[in-house]
């Protein structure tokens, strides 16, 4: 079914386009569900200093390495949103596939770092901090997976160099999943 | 928040489609600054002193998280009440952080403990002195 | 790039689609729309349709706490643990399936658009998903009561360790469906609030400026952006109890190193503000229709801006007023008492300008001002009954007791029945294009405000005297079975019978204007803003031509002008 865009979403009174604008409130609504999680984790780990023996079990190279490939993808996300300026848009499709085969690779190690977790007995349900370290990366997890989804959708129409607005939509929200990581990494990994 | 949006509406473009364009070597250079401060936020911790490791996680953390935002983002140059926006929100997490740390992180106030949560805490402790005495078991924590 | 400009240059380029009505099928036309007014509907027939499903369980759980034990008709024998589940089930549903889907999703649908003046929501495609992830969450949370172990029965409130574990609870999947149908909730009106936040932001017609936005739109923005800011903790809170729930996780247990206060936390740190979340619509909607039918200029629109941002911001500050009894540390109780307290003044302030907006003008008496001005009655014996339960002295005594329950139903019941019905028989004309009748209009008005009085009167008293909530069966407790209280209790039943028996008026008002209700003309109130400008009901891109805001929202009575009412879009003469 086509769709034409009513009016209502090509004006600017606000003088942004509306589109970065809903983003700009849909980062926000992210930033207080992990704010809201991360909080919890963060005052349950400080008054359990028994976690930390925990924590000692995570693997800091996975973590680095989901780390590197992620601040990456967001070079390659933020490279697409540059071709997408400058109008080329087969570029930018080119740059956010890279992107999503950050995110596919991020997946990658995430599912093989768990498999060996779990097969050495840190389930979900073998303390708190365990419970926290999945709920938390499985959380940011699904929203790699819903990022790199939209990125594909996007990259597909951007090949055609139709909404090529949209390249810097998604790159922002890409961004936002890097940001979260950045403090992810330190919280889950680093600190022992 | 929202409510001053349209306040600027008159003013100078900033935030517009017609924004001066980086070249691709701005964001390489922006990535290999995250790259480095990545790169001391993972060799921190090797010093095993306490204090350096948290400045070096949480500080750099936070630079990080402050250079993505800014250039990848461009919240440099977004329209300021984005930023406040934004700011807010976090706000309100700390909000949070603030209105419940005292009855969820402390295990003891003012006629009232924690019972529970503090056997909790015994149990692991305990756990970990067994746990040490094994020779595969690895090393206290500080 | 100015306003204007930038206004005026996609008003050209969307003029080219505005024509592009033709045939569509039912299913395209009534189920898979992304016109703003056929979603408005639907939100607004879904929650009205899940309110007479919250009405049900109300009746059945009032009948058997005035006749304990007895046979009901329409439901049968009540078990205990249909008793909670009923209880449970009410309170959910008329909060998320009932005054947010009206108040906010189908007021906000049908009025944003209209009274901006454009043609649809900035994303009319997420609109509809919007809804279609809203009519899931209620199919979810109805179905949970044809699963094994029946419908979750912990409250509303859903602590833990009772909402947590199956064995405490008895619904494994209850209550496990309970939490994702908020959940689900939640997902669309995170998405429908985006919409209207980015509609009212970015869509508003040429030359209206953010003072000239009519007050019920700047609510439903703010209560959105409550939502918003507050939901987040909850969503992950949410995600942990089902965590509890379904694998066995300890993030509510103790006896695993969680801990329960910690839910109370995220669920009240969204819980308190979402009070606002639907009330700041309902004041909004109330605030159109006074001021309209008191053909006067708002008194102080400014001012009521500032005290709803106050509202909004206090709001959060206020949460753990909900926790007094819960254990959390006394010197926190304090900080919170002061802060709930502080809270009354923006409220106070508010109904103030309402009284003062209403002070010398031309009063119309008709059915909406009617809801609207008892809306300001009921709301403010609500308000004032919550200072006992703001204070953390006065509500160690009255916790947990019918006190309670009055309170925040003369609270809810006028921000979710009374505001309502208020908006409801106000834009009823625009959007179907048909008056409603008048006289069973004020049938309806004067028998559902009767009955809503007799319901939660008389829980204040039982309240005052010790009457503790969630019991099944006061027969098992002497001190509450007394015959004074008995006669109380029956006396709010009966109450809750008429409630429930004048909603015939409105139905057979409904099935009157559908028939035979007169045309409405496209201004039946001569009322001034935008949505009063274009026909009943409104066309497919609502106006032709696009209109332009020449002033202020609440030109009633301009010294000097020939109409007692100046629409937004007339050019200055």
């Amino acid at each position: 079914m086509s769709f034409a865009k009513p009016l209502a979403t090509l004006r600017t009174s606000a003088g942004l386009p509306t589109g970065r604008l809903a983003l700009w409130w849909l980062l926000a609504s992210e930033v207080i569900i992990f704010g809201g999680l991360l909080a919890s984790y963060v005052m349950q780990r400080l008054g359990h200093p028994e976690w930390a023996y925990e924590a000692e079990h995570t693997n800091i190279w996975f973590g680095a390495g989901n780390t590197i490939i992620l601040l990456t993808s967001s070079l390659s996300a933020v490279l697409a949103h540059q071709a997408a300026q400058t109008g080329d848009g087969k570029k930018a499709a080119r740059y956010l596939w890279l992107t999503i085969g950050g995110a596919a690779w991020f997946i990658v190690n995430k599912a093989i770092e768990w498999t060996g977790e779990i097969s050495h007995g840190f389930t979900i349900t073998k303390s708190g901090f365990w419970s926290f370290y999945y709920t938390a990366a499985g959380l940011h997890g699904l929203h790699v997976i819903a990022g790199a989804t939209a990125m594909a959708i996007v990259a597909l129409d951007a090949a055609k160099n139709k909404e090529l607005q949209r390249v810097e939509y998604v790159g922002i929200y890409w961004h936002l999943v890097d940001v979260i990581w950045i403090f992810l990494f330190p919280l889950l990994y680093i600190a022992k | 928040m929202s409510t001053h949006a349209a306040d600027h509406a008159h003013a100078p473009d900033s935030g517009d489609e017609h924004e001066h364009v980086h070249p691709p070597s701005f964001y390489v250079k922006i990535w290999a600054i995250l790259t480095v401060l990545f790169a001391i936020s993972v060799a921190g911790p090797m010093l095993g002193v306490k204090i350096v490791t948290i400045l070096t996680a949480f500080g750099i953390a936070i630079a990080k998280a402050y250079l993505v935002c800014a250039y990848f983002m461009h919240l440099n140059i977004q329209r300021r009440w984005v930023v406040y926006l934004e700011l807010a929100v976090l706000g309100m997490v700390l909000l949070f952080w603030f209105g419940v740390a005292p009855d969820v992180m402390k295990h003891e106030g003012q006629n009232w403990e924690n019972v529970a949560a503090k056997q909790a805490v015994e149990r692991g402790m305990a756990a970990h002195a067994a746990g040490a005495a094994h020779a595969d078991a690895p090393a206290a924590p500080h | 790039m100015t306003t204007t400009t930038a206004s005026h240059h996609a008003d050209a380029h969307a003029a080219g689609h505005a024509h592009d009505d033709h045939e569509q099928s039912f299913f395209v036309k009534y189920l898979w729309s992304t016109d703003h007014k056929v979603i408005g509907f639907q939100y607004m027939i879904t929650g009205l349709l899940m309110a007479m499903i919250g009405g049900y369980m109300a009746y059945g759980f009032r009948m058997q706490l005035a006749w304990p034990g007895e046979w009901i008709p329409g439901v049968g024998f009540l078990s205990s643990q249909q008793y909670n589940a009923y209880v449970t089930t009410h309170g959910t549903v008329m909060i998320f399936w009932f005054a947010m889907p009206v108040l906010i999703a189908a007021f906000g649908n049908w009025l944003i658009p209209l009274m901006i003046g454009c043609d649809d929501m900035a994303f009319p495609r997420i609109n509809r998903l919007s809804y279609q992830v809203f009519l899931i969450s209620a199919v979810v949370l109805i179905g949970s009561f044809f699963v094994d172990g029946g419908a979750f029965g912990g409250a509303w409130t859903a602590y833990p360790p009772l909402s947590a574990k199956a064995t405490m609870n008895l619904s494994p999947l209850g209550s496990t469906m309970w939490v994702l149908a908020v959940a689900l909730e939640f997902v669309a009106f995170l998405l429908g609030g985006i919409n209207f936040i980015t509609t009212a932001m970015n869509a508003r017609a040429p030359g209206m400026k953010m003072m000239d936005i009519p007050i019920v739109v700047w609510m439903i923005v703010v209560a959105s952006i409550l939502f918003m800011v507050s939901v987040g903790p909850l969503v992950a809170g949410a995600a942990m109890l089902v965590l509890d729930q379904q694998l066995g996780t300890a993030f509510y247990d103790p006896s695993g190193g969680g801990d329960p206060i910690l839910w109370q936390h995220l669920f009240w740190f969204f819980g308190h503000p979402e009070v606002y979340v639907v009330l700041l619509p309902a004041m909004g909607v109330c605030a159109e229709i006074i001021t309209c039918n008191a053909r006067k200029k708002f008194f102080g629109y400014k001012t009521l801006l500032y005290t709803v941002f106050a509202t909004g911001i206090i709001s959060f500050f206020v949460w753990a007023h909900h926790q007094f009894v819960a254990g959390i540390d006394p010197r926190m109780a304090n900080v919170f008492t002061i802060t709930t307290l502080i809270i009354s003044i923006p409220i106070a302030e508010m109904i103030f300008l309402y009284i003062a907006t209403l002070a010398g003008g031309q009063i119309r008496l008709n059915v909406p001002m009617l809801w609207a001005l008892s809306f300001v009655a009921e709301f403010l014996l609500g308000g004032v009954t919550g200072i006992f339960l703001g204070a953390s002295g006065s509500d160690i005594y009255f916790h947990d007791t019918y006190f309670v329950i009055a309170h925040f139903h003369y609270t809810f019941v006028p921000i979710a029945v009374i505001a309502c019905f208020a908006g409801f028989t106000h834009w009823i004309p625009k959007m179907t294009g048909k008056m409603m009748n008048e006289t069973l209009g004020k049938l309806h008005f004067w028998t559902t405000i009767v009955g809503f009085n007799l319901v939660f009167l008389p829980l204040f008293i039982t309240g005052m005297w010790g009457d503790h909530r969630r019991i099944y069966n006061y027969d098992h407790f002497p001190d509450l079975s007394t015959q004074a209280l008995q006669d109380l209790r029956i006396a709010s039943t009966v109450g809750l019978l008429i409630m429930i028996a004048a909603q015939g008026f409105f139905v057979w008002n409904l099935i009157w204007t559908w028939k035979k209700g007169p045309a409405a003309g496209n201004n039946p109130w001569q009322g001034t803003t935008l949505e009063w400008s274009t026909t009943s009901p409104p066309g497919h891109g609502n106006f032709h031509p696009m209109p332009t805001v020449y002033r202020g929202p609440y030109e009633y009575s301009v010294p000097g002008a020939e109409a007692d009412f100046l629409p937004q879009s007339q050019p200055p003469a």
